[in-house]
């Protein structure tokens, strides 16, 4: 194992880097708005002594550098501080719905990993056939919908129409797991059409890639029966791009959450980082963005880490 | 040996259709193959002869996009093109067995290199894991692997390139076969090696009377191996014979131009007088790639008009030896002279005319030349850019090029690259460093990418125009062959550094340096016997790899 | 209403049985497998439900003959090379053709071919569709079909700016990469690494928070999201370029590096560029649409597709499609460009070989 550890944590290193980084961003792209913060948020009308109150309160006239440093302490010990919107606290607003997003992003995931799967080896293995076109222009039209659309016309076939599920689906927190199921499966079916598509496509590229290396076809003139060069031969060299695709896609599944949440006015980061935009309620857009990113970093990270670890070259070195 | 007669394979007319561009064209015209048990039969062609998919074709295989049109493929008195996808699968890996050229990648990364071998075995019910192992291990030391109890539970990546190609005949032995097909086994090995793998292949098919298919490009390796040759030309069979009467007797004209390729061989020019200058000098040059040091210590002289051969086996320096001298990579110490003058180390800080006369001609004549351009761009750009010619001087130039090089200007001032065969590319390739009107060539392995009689023509225009232009060329080669060709002086290069050089003729005979003399001995030759009298010579302990351990 | 069942069912099973008898395979499972799902679904929706999928065959079908003779008078009136390329070119390209010429027209004519104008109150507020309104009104008594058509010129047009101003960004920085190398290779390939860290949607949510929602803005910060995905295809690809010998033969002869970038390299990734823009143009339009589907890009009263389907989504709950129209109108452009590009990648693998 000798070769993969420092790999390994080189990545985790320059995870955390990365990470860092986009805080620095984060937080001055706020820094770098022209003018006074407090001003901006108050209006013209304000008086002189309320944006003074605000800039206290703010903190705004302590050097930037300071409160970088206290806004990243707080935010790696979970305080982001205090919204402008409603005076309560970050953390308190996004905790329960972060806990809705990753249910939410999790249900799809569900849905979505093993029949992207199951999906994208079938249409490589019978590649050009109907099934494989006709799953292929389909995957297509999903990728090229709006999220907003599929999410619409699910809510006009299923909501509306034949009345099987709620067309607003809003989670709280004492709701039963059923419920909570019930309640979520339209949201969670819009966000899975989409990545299902992208990782089908994305595992069928890589699964066609591999069955055209000479170690297949030896195997073919090895005698091998087809399931057997399947699981035996292709499977075991499958795992590390089929880790890479569904990390990836899973990292793009936080973006697309945001989109329908808003559409089914779901409880969750999302729909509330499009509020605080909205208002322009720095302190949450913060947070939420540092969130999202920390995600999708994070599942980068797998991807690249899972890659490393199922390559046979890097797990036996020389 | 007693070799039995019954008929083992039979191939009738074989028609096989490749898919392309929307339509099936077919690419084997009916080739007929009659092979005997025990025997070896040779299936010789240059590229797009169809050796690879006829040897797939008598396992009942064909690639994607690729299908039997027409024809039979007897095996043993059953017909592969019509048995049933489980008769051929139950055939394949037991009593038809295939090695493919490049091991490394043939071989699955996942798993030991035993597991794969006992595959076959397992799967056809031959016998159990444990007897597979243990006859495992007895192929791997009579293939005279390294370590035979231990090699077998390494993964592919630990093995080494030449050991991986006898591990995989090893493994095509694991079912005892009656017939094996090698796909050009040692084409992707230095000659040291390969002599190896050739002697290793060999022993164990005479060891056990097995039939093969031997499949390559290389005369001399064929030579070795094959009790009958068959030649194949752009899928159809030209001849077929037994080794000795078709190397010593060819009927057909187009197996004598191959036969022939080896003839053309110019006359050691004599060496330049004491007083002259060196052309380029290369003195003490040291360089790396980062941290990893490539040359050490290189020094050697070219003269005007002359050709030194840099010769060696890859990762020995030649190529980055070419790369200092041109100014690509600079050195960490030594230095390049033109002409008595220190040369600045980096191509940058050379001036226009000093670039102009250092040129070279790239061996993979594809990736030299800008697929968007045309012919007359390509050759007319250095004659702009150095020259400074406009319009119709430009274009007198051009033509006068094109001629110099054989092609028809009207026909190939417009054409694309794309449009061209390959030794036509090449000679694009010479006419665009003509253009510049340099005084030294170097030419990186420009041949080695051709078809032999292309390759021919190619070293005859090289030779004409150094004799008309007063060139100097550089050839970095590994093929000892060009060199006896075309070269004035020989530098044999090892794991950068120059292990002895010296005017041809002297370095052709002996005494030579050790390494020198081992990589000249690994040299296949047209003679049937060269393999038999080399072991018997030398003992089959000191060639290939073992020597070169030995030796280092 | 029972004939209709009978009538559908009869003509199935009839077509699968010419198909069997041609022995054409793959129309055979294709027929079969509808038949299968018609029968499914039959019996739990009802009629209802295969006259439903009966008008999506037809559909379907409608726009497989119009594609068709489409692509057959194409190959008429083009000259011979292009003409040449169209008879290979497959269904789904030349439909993929038909529509993006039609939302070409559709955007350039728009005054032309709207009834009404691009903000203009015709009647009351969601009015249902008559003569004077076909799709009906929105939420101001806008026409909502004026609407649609000014929002092709909208909607398509920032879409198209954005792309092209994050192309030759990218496409500048990703050839100074190539044909540089070293530090300046390294330094723009850690400066991409962190704009891509961050997912795109979330980013420009922040960055329009801070520089507030205006077309400009939008145009310039979607623009400047996207651009790092098109230098690291235009570092790749000119990558592979670079290390041919043609570019080494090129330094060696002393050759600037601006005609190395301009006159070597860039004619030899044009293919892939090409394929790169309609799908970065997906990509965008897309990001687009949802951001003033939040409210945040394209702001009223410009007409915009994104917007159009939030300010009327309310009308959904009570089961009506229109507002879905605009959102459809979105996602067929974005699967027309699909295709054709898809096509055009078919296209340049080929030649490859």
């Amino acid at each position: 194992m000798g070769g993969v550890l420092p790999l390994v944590g080189k990545r985790l290193l320059l995870g955390v880097g990365t990470l860092f980084v986009v805080s620095l961003i984060i937080f001055w792209a706020v820094e770098a708005l022209p003018g006074d913060v407090a001003q901006q948020i108050l209006g013209q009308s304000a008086t002189q002594e309320t944006v003074d109150a605000l800039r206290e309160e703010l903190g705004l006239n302590k050097s930037p550098f300071t409160r970088y440093f206290e806004w990243l302490v707080g935010a790696v010990q979970g305080d982001f501080g205090v919204s402008l919107a409603n005076k309560r606290s970050v953390t308190a607003q996004i905790a329960p719905r972060f806990a809705n997003t990753l249910f939410l992003a999790a249900y799809a995931a569900v849905i979505s990993v093993p029949l992207a799967i199951f999906l994208g080896v079938l249409t490589a293995l019978y590649r050009n056939s109907v099934f494989d076109r006709v799953t292929n222009a389909l995957s297509l039209v999903s990728i090229s919908s709006p999220e907003f659309f599929l999410g619409y016309v699910l809510i006009a076939f299923f909501a509306v129409q034949s009345q099987l599920f709620p067309s607003i689906s809003n989670v709280t927190a004492g709701m039963d797991f059923d419920e909570r199921i019930y309640r979520t499966t339209l949201p969670a079916v819009t966000l899975a059409l989409v990545v299902t598509a992208y990782m089908m496509r994305m595992t069928r590229a890589a699964i066609i890639n591999l069955l055209a290396s000479p170690y297949i076809e030896m195997a073919r003139l090895k005698g091998v029966p087809n399931g057997r060069v399947i699981t035996h031969h292709a499977l075991p060299n499958a795992l590390a791009p089929i880790i890479n695709v569904v990390a990836l896609n899973l990292a793009y599944l936080i973006t697309g959450v945001v989109l329908v949440e808003v559409v089914f006015v779901y409880p969750g980061v999302g729909q509330l980082l499009v509020d605080s935009v909205t208002k322009r309620d720095f302190p949450v857009v913060q947070a939420c963005c540092l969130i999202f990113a920390a995600t999708f970093i994070m599942f980068n990270l797998i991807a690249d880490v899972g890659s490393i670890l199922s390559n046979p070259r890097l797990r036996h070195p020389k | 040996m007693v070799k039995e007669k019954s008929v083992l394979l039979e191939i009738k007319d074989l028609r096989i259709e490749g898919y392309s561009d929307e339509e099936w064209i077919e690419i084997v015209h009916g080739v007929n193959l009659t092979l005997h048990r025990g025997e070896v039969m040779g299936l010789i062609g240059e590229s797009g002869a169809g050796k690879s998919t006829i040897g797939l074709a008598a396992m009942g295989f064909t690639r994607d996009g690729c299908r039997i049109s027409g024809g039979s493929v007897l095996f043993d008195g059953m017909d592969l093109t019509t048995a049933s996808r489980a008769e051929r699968r139950a055939l394949r890996g037991s009593r038809i067995a295939y090695v493919a050229q490049s091991a490394a990648a043939s071989f699955n990364p996942a798993h030991k290199l035993i597991e794969q071998h006992t595959e076959s075995g397992r799967l056809h019910k031959i016998s159990s894991k444990s007897e597979m192992e243990a006859d495992a291990i007895e192929l791997y030391r009579r293939l005279r692997l390294p370590n035979p109890e231990e090699i077998g539970f390494r993964y592919p990546h630990q093995v080494s390139g030449g050991q991986l190609q006898r591990a995989m005949t090893a493994m095509a032995m694991s079912c005892r076969p009656d017939l094996i097909i090698f796909d050009e086994p040692t084409t992707a090995l230095d000659v040291t090696t390969q002599i190896e793998v050739l002697a290793a292949i060999r022993d164990i098919v005479e060891q056990f009377n097995t039939a093969a298919l031997y499949i390559t490009h290389d005369l001399a390796v064929v030579a070795q191996m094959a009790d009958r040759i068959k030649v194949l030309l752009k899928g159809d069979e030209v001849e077929e014979a037994e080794t000795r009467k078709m190397l010593a007797d060819p009927e057909e004209d187009y197996t004598k131009s191959l036969w022939s390729v080896r003839s053309f061989e110019r006359e050691q020019k004599p060496p330049p007088p004491a007083s002259e200058k060196p052309l380029i000098s290369v003195r003490n040059v040291d360089a790396s790639y980062g941290p990893v040091p490539v040359l050490k210590g290189v020094s050697f002289d070219i003269y005007r008009g002359q050709t030194v051969a840099v010769v060696g086996e890859s990762g020995s320096g030649k190529s980055t030896t070419a790369r200092c001298i041109t100014g690509l990579l600079p050195p960490d110490a030594g230095e390049i002279l033109y002409d008595g003058h220190v040369l600045p180390a980096r191509y940058q800080n050379r001036s226009k005319e000093q670039l102009r006369q250092v040129q070279m001609i790239y061996q993979m004549a594809d990736t030299a030349l800008n697929p968007k351009k045309t012919i007359g761009e390509i050759i007319g750009r250095p004659l702009q850019f150095y020259g400074g010619l406009r319009g119709a001087e430009l274009k007198t130039a051009i033509d006068q090029l094109l001629d110099q090089i054989e092609l028809e200007p009207s026909l190939y001032y417009k054409r694309l690259p794309s449009e061209l065969s390959g030794g036509q590319k090449q000679r694009v390739g010479i006419a665009r460093a003509l253009a510049a009107g340099p005084t030294f060539i170097i030419c990186d392995e420009v041949t080695s990418a051709l078809d032999q009689l292309v390759a021919e023509g190619i070293l005859r225009l090289l030779d004409r125009l150094q004799k008309e232009l007063d060139l100097a060329y550089m050839f970095i080669t590994h093929d000892l062959a060009t060199v006896r060709a075309i070269s004035d002086v020989v530098v044999v290069m090892k794991e950068g550094e120059v292990v002895e050089q010296g005017p041809k003729d002297v370095m052709f005979k002996p005494p030579h340096h050790e390494y020198t003399d081992l990589l000249l001995s690994s040299v296949p030759e047209m003679d049937p016997d060269w393999l038999t009298h080399l072991l018997e010579e030398r003992g089959v302990d000191n060639v290939g790899e073992a020597a070169h351990d030995k030796k280092t | 209403m029972v004939s209709f069942a009978i009538i559908y069912y009869a003509l199935l099973i009839i077509a699968c049985c010419v198909a069997a008898f041609y022995r054409q395979r793959s129309g055979l499972i294709v027929l079969f497998v509808l038949l299968c799902i018609s029968l499914i679904s039959g019996l739990l929706g009802g009629v209802d439900v295969l006259i439903n999928i009966t008008i999506g065959v037809a559909l379907l079908a409608a726009a497989g003959g119009i594609s068709y003779s489409f692509r057959e008078t194409l190959t008429y009136i083009l000259p011979n090379e292009a003409a040449k390329l169209m008879r290979k070119a497959p269904l789904t390209a030349a439909f993929g053709l038909l529509v993006i010429i039609a939302y070409v027209i559709a955007a350039v004519f728009a005054p032309v071919i709207a009834p009404f104008g691009e903000a203009q109150v015709v009647g009351s507020s969601f009015a249902p569709p008559d003569d004077v309104m076909i799709l009906g009104g929105d939420q101001l008594g806008r026409d909502l079909f004026s609407r649609l058509i000014y929002g092709a010129r909208n909607t398509v047009g920032i879409a198209v700016l954005t792309t092209v101003i994050a192309f030759i960004v990218g496409t500048v920085a990703g050839l100074v990469a190539a044909s540089m190398g070293g530090w300046v290779d390294q330094v723009m390939g850690r400066i991409v690494d962190i704009l891509m860290a961050i997912p795109q949607l979330i980013f420009a949510l922040l960055l329009l928070t801070i520089v507030g929602t205006s077309v400009v803005n939008l145009t310039l910060v979607i623009a400047l999201l996207y651009s790092p995905l098109i230098f690291r295809l235009v570092r790749a690809v000119a990558g592979n370029i670079v290390v041919m010998d043609y570019i080494e033969a090129a330094r060696l002869r002393g050759e600037s590096t601006w005609y190395l970038t301009t006159k070597e390299v860039l004619p030899n990734i044009t293919a892939p560029l090409a394929a790169e823009f309609g799908l970065r143009f997906c990509f965008v339009f897309l990001a687009i649409s949802a951001l003033s589907f939040l409210g945040l890009g394209i702001q009223p009263p410009t007409a915009d597709w994104g917007s159009m389907v939030r300010e009327n989504a309310s009308l959904i709950s009570f089961g009506l499609l229109t507002p879905l129209i605009p959102a459809a109108a979105i996602a067929l452009l974005t699967v027309a460009v699909n295709f054709v590009v898809d096509w055009m990648l078919h296209i340049s693998s080929g030649l490859k070989e």
